[in-house]
């Protein structure tokens, strides 16, 4: 590996974007570069940005592919709001990104793709390189297609595989810019194209030519290290969103002893959860990919009452053709988690941008009075826990579970610090004992409120359920008028009273404050950055942020009524905090709402932070 | 494997499995025949009490699991086959009976239908076609034919109707029988059979609704016509019919011909053999096709063909992966691929 001469600049953390036409593998350099990233001790977030198209038109501002990586020596929350640095493989990735880096970013080119076809397909007039579009930038002019074809000259490779590595070449740059070592890289190499040694020569070749051009054009005036971030002591990995929940959930089945059932129907972006528990036969998991999201719920209600732990997943519109089986599981009250993972709606909406506005969907889109369990996940990592929360209030108290978690979560990924499974909560699943004389379909624990949950298969517990309205204790078909009122607010309060299994609201930062923001879900880690920047710029503020939305934690109240101001912050309309005046209408509500499928950045909501503690 | 049902012999009986709760039906419906011919088979099949689970979807059968003293889900319009496989896919050794009717699945649910034919679940499937929506008082159904004059049909229905077998061949389905619900000792007969098989059992019974579709089988079932206008099909044997097993079907061409032994030089050598047991469903189709007044409407077993269920093939993928993957736990799922350590 080459000597950096030049200066060794020290960083806190940086933004990273790799941009290119959907074809040129930057999701693939993006996620090498996490790989390096992790084996360097920094932590840090990823969030990939990929078109809607699978192949959108070539060269075009649609096919844009892009990659994130927010990284640094402190803990680090969120994908980043703008990026340092940026990696563009043809014009139409610079002009899709030039909103989304900072005014002095270092912008990476590959100038061998910016010619004039390429610029006009990009809605370019004139080629932004040289007609001052990019001032206040340093610009790297790398001609990356035409030395990655000259790396592999001396291989007997074609010109197509050839192009195909030129991602590298680009990757090695941003390598030298950073001071990493590519060993893990390489090794990376020989595990994917282990029968194709040609392949795998081609790609160190290309990552070194690039590693090797930044150090002798001197690209850059400095380099640049970021030092190990102070993690606790342990064991780490990489986890998206998608993954760390279909493990949250394999880990449920674990310590509950059950068999995982999940019935789906492919959707972006939570088919992943699917995909990955279809991976795991070894744990019994049966996975059924269903003709339609209805079947995808209906055969897991089926497999909740058979005693399986019942999981279906699902976004937006899914979860709209869901609703009518929701309501049979709030019914017949069988445990069943349904992952929503949100996208930008109505109808098929944004199917890979990020929203919060499913909320109300899973609170109220039901027919008659049907309560469950809404909970959401607050980071990529967090979705294990969320996930595995989900399953066992699900279980223990016999009711379905919303779990929301959404796009930026869902494909978004940050460092997971690997539990051991002992040290998760043991679940303990109702069922009920072969011929227990005491048995009765919806005779109810005094606790909890929930039923007994007894097995098909089991000895001595014959019984029937189902979707009409059934007598409380005996589980007969019953109309009477107050039978209904009594289970009906039996079910309501079954629900509630999950609250004294769930963890206290609580609040980070001055608890003096006349501030208080509030959040829930996937918006964590935004909140929490910009509220640790205002606490250590000296202001007084306070934060509180939501995964249990129904029922609430019981000191909702009293935090809220703590603060003389109180803003809540959320990617949608106002869902949540319509909620909270439902809830708790003695309180002035404030609101920040954004809905353009882009997340929060950490700019936008300081200002207006900033704006209230002036007020 | 867990994909096997236990059975045993077992001392059972009909009272066995007659629930508590009062049969509601009207007066005279099919479905009291249905009813008596399942307790008929439940206790003969030497399955254990606990493990029958009774399976419905919306509509006036699909009351059906209230009145056996088995398990039991009573589920949403449709979806009954939906619950069936997940219910099947999460325990095997549960004997899973999905009682529906035309609207339950030949509309609603004709999307879970098709697909439950084509994934071949061990599971029973009992379709009450009386050609007519009966909870929700007259309307036409997707099986009422062309023509049907009903609530919402009032200048005649303008559709075409399903014929239920050969939805299920069309759907790749391995096994089909037809039944008429004033025939308890055929339905007790066929469901048995429909029970033993391994895979998807689809019996379509041709069920009476007293009130708002009285007599649509008329044709089929009257004792006047019943024995020109049935055909009782048996595996191996002639396909012969009439009140003196005088007449029979044979292959004319491409097409079904109902013919008289005897008349024209037809011998009995002439007429066709049943094979329920060939994977190509050519002749199936044409023989659940069949209708009065040129043919006689096919009874029994018309297709029935070995294949594996779609439960015996998850679970022995699972026990595979038990035994071969390296990953045995989550503790090493969650410690495998790429992974570092902060000291």
């Amino acid at each position: 590996m080459a000597n950096n001469k030049n200066k060794i600049v020290e960083l806190e953390k940086a933004v990273i974007r790799f941009a290119g036409d959907s074809g040129d593998g930057m999701q693939l350099t993006g996620s090498l570069f996490s790989d390096s990233t992790a084996f360097a001790g920094n932590d840090f977030a990823t969030f990939p940005d990929y078109p809607a198209e699978i192949r959108a038109p070539q060269g075009t501002v649609s096919g844009v592919s892009g990659f994130q990586i927010h990284f640094g020596s402190n803990d680090i929350h969120t994908s980043g709001d703008q990026a340092d640095v940026l990696v563009a493989m043809n014009p139409a990735s610079l002009k899709a990104n030039m909103n989304w880096i900072t005014n002095d970013a270092v912008i990476i080119v590959d100038n061998d793709a910016f010619v004039e076809k390429n610029i006009i397909k990009a809605g370019y007039k004139k080629n932004p390189l040289i007609d001052g579009t990019l001032n206040g930038h340093l610009v790297v002019n790398a001609p990356i297609t035409s030395l990655t074809k000259a790396a592999v000259a001396e291989l007997d490779i074609d010109n197509k595989s050839a192009q195909k590595s030129k991602n590298m070449f680009a990757l090695g740059m941003i390598f030298y810019m950073f001071n990493r070592s590519y060993e893990k890289t390489f090794d990376f190499f020989e595990n994917k194209f282990k029968t194709k040694p040609l392949i795998v020569k081609a790609n160190k070749l290309v990552l070194e030519a690039g590693y090797n051009f930044a150090d002798t054009i001197e690209a850059f005036t400095n380099t640049f290290r970021i030092e190990p971030a102070q993690l606790n002591k342990g064991k780490y990995r990489n986890v998206t969103g998608n993954l760390a929940t279909a493990w949250g959930l394999l880990a449920a089945a674990e310590r509950s002893g059950l068999k995982l059932f999940i019935g789906s129907y492919p959707i972006t972006p939570a088919t992943e959860i699917l995909q990955e528990l279809a991976k795991h036969k070894q744990f019994s998991a049966i996975s059924l990919q269903a003709e339609d999201e209805i079947a995808g719920i209906v055969s897991t209600i089926g497999a909740s009452f058979a005693g399986a732990l019942p999981i279906t997943t699902t976004s937006g519109p899914g979860l709209s053709l869901k609703s009518e089986a929701l309501g049979l599981a709030v019914i017949t009250e069988l445990p069943l988690v349904v992952v929503n993972v949100q996208r930008g709606g109505p109808s098929t909406g944004l199917p890979t941008k990020s929203e919060q506005s499913d909320l109300y969907q899973a609170l109220f889109g039901r027919n008659g009075e049907a309560p469950l369990i809404v909970m959401a996940a607050s980071s990529s990592s967090d979705c294990f826990y969320s996930a595995f929360e989900a399953a066992k209030l699900s279980v223990e108290h016999m009711t379905p579970v919303i779990l929301l978690t959404d796009g930026s979560l869902a494909n978004g990924s940050e460092v997971f610090k690997i539990p051991k499974m002992s040290s998760l909560a043991k679940i303990k699943p109702p069922i009920v004992k072969a011929n227990d004389p005491n048995y009765k379909p919806y005779a109810r624990n005094k606790k909890k409120l929930n039923r007994p949950w007894a097995i098909p298969g089991t000895e001595g517990l014959r019984h029937r359920i189902g979707g009409l309205e059934k007598e409380n204790i005996s589980g007969n078909v019953s109309q009477v008028p107050e039978n209904h009122q009594l289970m009906s607010e039996l079910r309501e309060e079954k629900v509630e009273l999950v609250a004294n299994y769930i963890p206290e609201q609580k609040i980070i930062g001055d608890e003096n404050a006349d501030v208080l923001v509030v959040s829930w879900g996937g918006t964590h880690g935004v909140m929490l950055t910009v509220v640790e920047q205002l606490l250590e710029e000296g202001h007084s503020i306070a934060m509180t942020h939501f995964k249990h939305i129904k029922p609430l934690p019981k000191n909702t109240e009293d935090i809220l009524s703590r603060f003389k101001k109180i803003i809540v912050c959320e990617i949608n309309l106002g869902q949540f905090v319509n909620y909270l005046r439902m809830k708790f209408p003695k309180y002035n509500y404030k609101q920040y709402n954004k809905i353009q499928g882009l997340p929060f950045t950490v700019a936008e909501l300081k200002n207006e932070f900033i704006a209230l503690l002036n007020e | 494997m867990e994909n096997i049902i236990d059975t045993a012999k077992l001392n059972l009986t009909k009272e066995d499995f007659k629930s508590d709760q009062m049969v509601k039906w009207c007066p005279g419906c099919g479905d009291h025949a249905i009813l008596k011919s399942v307790e008929n088979v439940f206790p003969e099949l030497g399955i254990a009490k606990e493990d029958f689970v009774v399976v419905s979807g919306i509509g006036c059968s699909s009351r059906f699991p209230y009145y056996m003293n088995t398990y039991g889900i009573h589920g949403i319009h449709g979806r009954a086959a939906a619950l069936a496989t997940g219910i099947k896919l999460a325990n095997p050794k549960l004997s899973v009976w999905m009682i529906t009717g035309d609207g339950d699945s030949m509309a609603i649910g004709g999307n879970h239908f098709i697909h439950i034919a084509r994934r071949n679940p061990d599971v029973n499937i009992l379709l009450f076609n009386n050609k007519i929506y009966g909870l929700t008082k007259g309307q036409y159904s997707p099986t009422s034919p062309k023509g049907s004059k009903t609530k919402t049909s009032p200048q005649g229905s303008f559709e075409t109707p399903f014929n239920p077998g050969e939805l299920v061949m069309g759907a790749r389905g391995k096994f089909f029988a037809r039944v008429v619900d004033t025939n308890i000792k055929m339905m007790t007969r066929v469901f048995k059979e429909a029970a033993e098989h391994k895979g998807a059992s689809i019996v379509e019974i041709l069920a009476n609704c007293v009130i708002f579709s009285n007599k649509i089988h008329g044709l089929i079932t009257s004792r006047e016509t019943k024995e020109s206008n049935q055909i009782f099909l048996e595996a191996g044997q002639p396909m012969k019919y009439g009140k003196d097993n005088e007449k029979g079907i044979i292959l004319d061409g491409t097409q079904l011909k109902a013919v008289t032994i005897g008349e024209n030089g037809i011998t009995e050598d002439d007429l066709m053999v049943h094979d329920p047991t060939t994977e190509d469903s050519g002749i199936h189709v044409m023989l659940a096709n069949m209708a009065p007044p040129e043919l006689p409407a096919a009874m029994g077993i018309i297709r029935s063909v070995k294949a594996p269920t779609l439960e015996q093939s998850v679970w022995e993928s699972v026990e595979y992966e038990k035994e071969n993957s390296s990953i045995k736990n989550m503790d090493d799922l969650l410690n495998s691929g790429s992974t570092w350590d902060i000291d």
